[in-house]
């Protein structure tokens, strides 16, 4: 005998097109034109707050930074799909995240000049540090999404992973143990087509990311990721399917405008007519046109927000510039005592001149 | 008081730990309806049910960065890797994460957790299942390691591992599981971390073990009643009790450290190094060590070949105490 043991197939949603035309069938009910303008700002303050990030390090003012460029809809559309009492787990290129969730930006200053202290996130904006190797933080968010489930809080856990981190192990373990123990886990696949160097299609031979999940048993939307409203609706339709008890998977087809980090040169390994291809499905200008036909925005409301926004930014980055770095700290904070080895260590520093 | 062994002592502190805590979570492979391998966690999953004793999918990454989410997010996780030689598959989650998300937010974020793992050899086991790592895991910085090598402490130590807020690494040596038992109070009661034993005081010499080699060589001073040395047992590997070492070689002026993992970049040359830099003028004979050679643990065919013995320590006490 011979027969079909399983079949599986991935949906992909998109709502509104390249030229910010709505698919009003698949347009969330929630989404009242207000919410569209709030995604339009903080999607722009987003890419303002990127560039800004960019020049200083160009300056020599940040450590290395990984841009966000492009990646805007990914990560505004699904954050502003999270309640306050959601958590979420990012990579390290979510700046949109974190920003649309509440995280000072004078902090992401902090944490980007290279200071421990800004990655001490205040407890109730309900999400993870930055974490630097690649897709290590998703066993961090299974077993959140356990313990939200373990203590019956009404929480659901938002992770982030880009299409390199997919090929990762701990992306499988992490949706496997979802899985497995009906965890409140929502995984986002930022899908942005390069692993520094690397194109999707030389990642995996699996025709979409998404269906990846099937193999841990839970299910997953592909949706373009260029698209807020459909990043907003799929992440919100899991966020409900997560909390039901079924784990769910997103991939967001985007595109990583800029480079990997600072320190990459993505002309290298590209070809400029696919960026410029990507240009076109730009996840601002899509939402811009929208607003614009709708008479929800014009050119004075677009000059305005940038003025206000460019200004926050830079009275953020002053109040970071005043922090202090205190070296103290790098010894006092490794165990919940300090053992007489670094109190040795930390004395012998302080009694000599080095650190001057 | 209760006549314990080191697997009854450990299942009691887990057992009154549960008990007095319901953030307290046991997760790994098997190590609920078959109350893990050596069955240290035997009877938890029905006396504490709710998801309290988890048997995982069969990955040790993610048992250990689970455990580090639910410590993230309140709970106290205590997550068993079935051997320390399956360790590395969790390794980078303890040494990117575990180890250092105190120090990556500054405070705010603590990891209370203890992960249990078999170590150490002697018992007869296939490949990967009697490795002592213990030095790797200290060298990190961030993480607490502990092992015990009575049931007494075992259990003392691993409630003070549990009641404290920082990420321990137990480990338990499977030879020392059923070898021998001891009176070991039925209430919860705590070791402290980062205190070393005196095993027994002494003039002549001075040895400073832990795990395994804690009876052995008590064994091998039982033959040789003639000398009379300082044992110091360790108990806690990171951080090191700096102090107690230091007494402890003063005292007689000649030292020997015995420990099973093999000797090079060993807890052997760390604790040599503390005397050297603070006690070296009162020391009156090299420093010795005593341990397994340098290289992978072999078959079980070879380990009588491995492992120091107490011929092996008694020798070299004969050595030193000659100079």
């Amino acid at each position: 005998m011979l027969k079909d043991a399983f079949s599986a197939t991935i949906k992909y949603m998109q709502i509104m097109d390249e030229n910010g035309a709505v698919d009003q069938q698949l347009m969330p009910n929630d989404l009242q034109d207000q919410k569209l303008v709030e995604f339009y700002k903080m999607m722009n303050l987003a890419r303002n707050l990127d560039a800004k990030a960019l020049s200083l390090q160009r300056q020599g003012k940040l450590a290395t930074y990984a841009p966000l460029l492009g990646e805007e809809a990914t990560q505004i559309g699904s954050a502003m799909a999270m309640r306050q009492n959601d958590f979420a787990v990012p990579n390290f290129r979510q700046h949109g995240v974190y920003i649309a969730r509440g995280l000072p930006l004078e902090q992401f200053f902090v944490y980007w000049k290279g200071y421990e202290e800004g990655a001490a996130i205040d407890k109730k904006l309900n999400m993870t540090p930055v974490i630097v190797p690649v897709a290590t933080q998703m066993p961090h968010a299974a077993g959140i999404a356990f313990a939200k489930k373990y203590l019956k809080e009404d929480s659901a856990v938002v992770a982030y992973v880009g299409d390199g981190g997919t090929s990762e192990g701990d992306f499988y373990e992490a949706i496997n143990f979802a899985g497995v123990f009906k965890v409140p886990l929502v995984v986002i696949i930022e899908n942005n087509q390069w692993a520094i160097s690397v194109p999707r299609a030389e990642q995996t031979a699996a025709q979409t990311l998404a269906q990846k999940a099937v193999a841990a048993g839970i299910d997953a939307i592909q949706v373009d990721g260029n698209d807020v409203v459909a990043v907003y609706k799929a992440t919100r339709d899991a966020i409900e399917s997560a909390r039901s008890g079924k784990p769910y998977v997103i991939e967001c087809l985007t595109y990583r405008m800029s480079m990997h980090t600072t320190s990459d040169d993505p002309t290298k390994y590209r070809e400029d007519s696919e960026v410029e291809a990507w240009k076109k499905r730009d996840p601002i200008a899509r939402l811009g046109a929208y607003l614009r036909a709708k008479g929800l925005w014009d050119d004075s409301k677009e000059s305005t927000l940038k003025d206000e926004q460019l200004k926050s930014i830079d009275e953020a980055l002053a109040r970071a510039d005043e922090f202090k770095p205190n070296p103290d700290s790098i010894f006092e904070n490794v165990y919940s005592h300090m053992p007489t080895v670094l109190e040795e260590q930390l004395e012998n520093a302080k009694s000599s001149d080095y650190w001057q | 008081m209760a006549m314990m062994n080191m697997v009854q002592a450990i299942n009691n502190a887990l057992d009154l730990a549960m008990a007095e805590d319901e953030r307290v979570v046991l997760l790994g492979e098997d190590i609920g309806k078959d109350g893990g391998v050596f069955r240290v966690t035997d009877g938890l999953i029905d006396k504490y049910t709710g998801n309290r004793v988890i048997d995982t999918p069969l990955a040790e990454s993610s048992i250990i960065g689970a455990s580090i989410g639910m410590a993230i997010a309140g709970l106290k996780p205590i997550p068993e890797i079935q051997f320390a030689g399956f360790m590395y598959l969790g390794y980078a989650q303890i040494v990117n994460h575990a180890a250092r998300y105190r120090s990556r937010t500054r405070s705010n974020v603590a990891l209370p957790m203890v992960i249990r793992t078999p170590v150490s050899g002697g018992v007869k086991t296939l490949e990967h299942h009697s490795e002592s790592p213990e030095a790797e895991y200290s060298h990190i910085g961030g993480l607490v390691v502990v092992e015990p090598s009575t049931p007494y402490d075992a259990k003392g130590l691993l409630a003070s591992a549990i009641h404290g807020n920082d990420p321990v690494l137990f480990l338990e040596p499977t030879k020392l599981y059923r070898l021998f038992k001891q009176e070991v109070p039925e209430e919860m009661f705590e070791v402290p971390i980062g205190k070393a034993r005196t095993v027994r005081e002494g003039d002549d010499i001075t040895i400073i073990t832990y795990g395994t080699m804690v009876n052995v060589v008590e064994k091998a001073l039982e033959k040789k009643p003639g000398i009379s040395a300082e044992v110091l047992d360790l108990r806690t590997i990171n951080p090191l009790d700096e102090d107690a070492i230091v007494d402890a070689a003063k005292k007689t002026g000649k030292v020997i450290i015995v420990h099973e993992a093999p000797m090079s970049f060993g807890v052997g040359a760390e604790v040599s190094a503390i005397i050297s830099e603070k006690a070296i003028y009162e020391i009156d004979a090299p420093i010795m060590r005593v341990t397994s050679p340098s290289l992978p643990y072999p078959m079980p065919g070879y380990e009588n070949y491995y492992i120091p013995n107490e011929k092996k320590v008694l020798e070299a006490i004969e050595r030193l105490l000659e100079m």
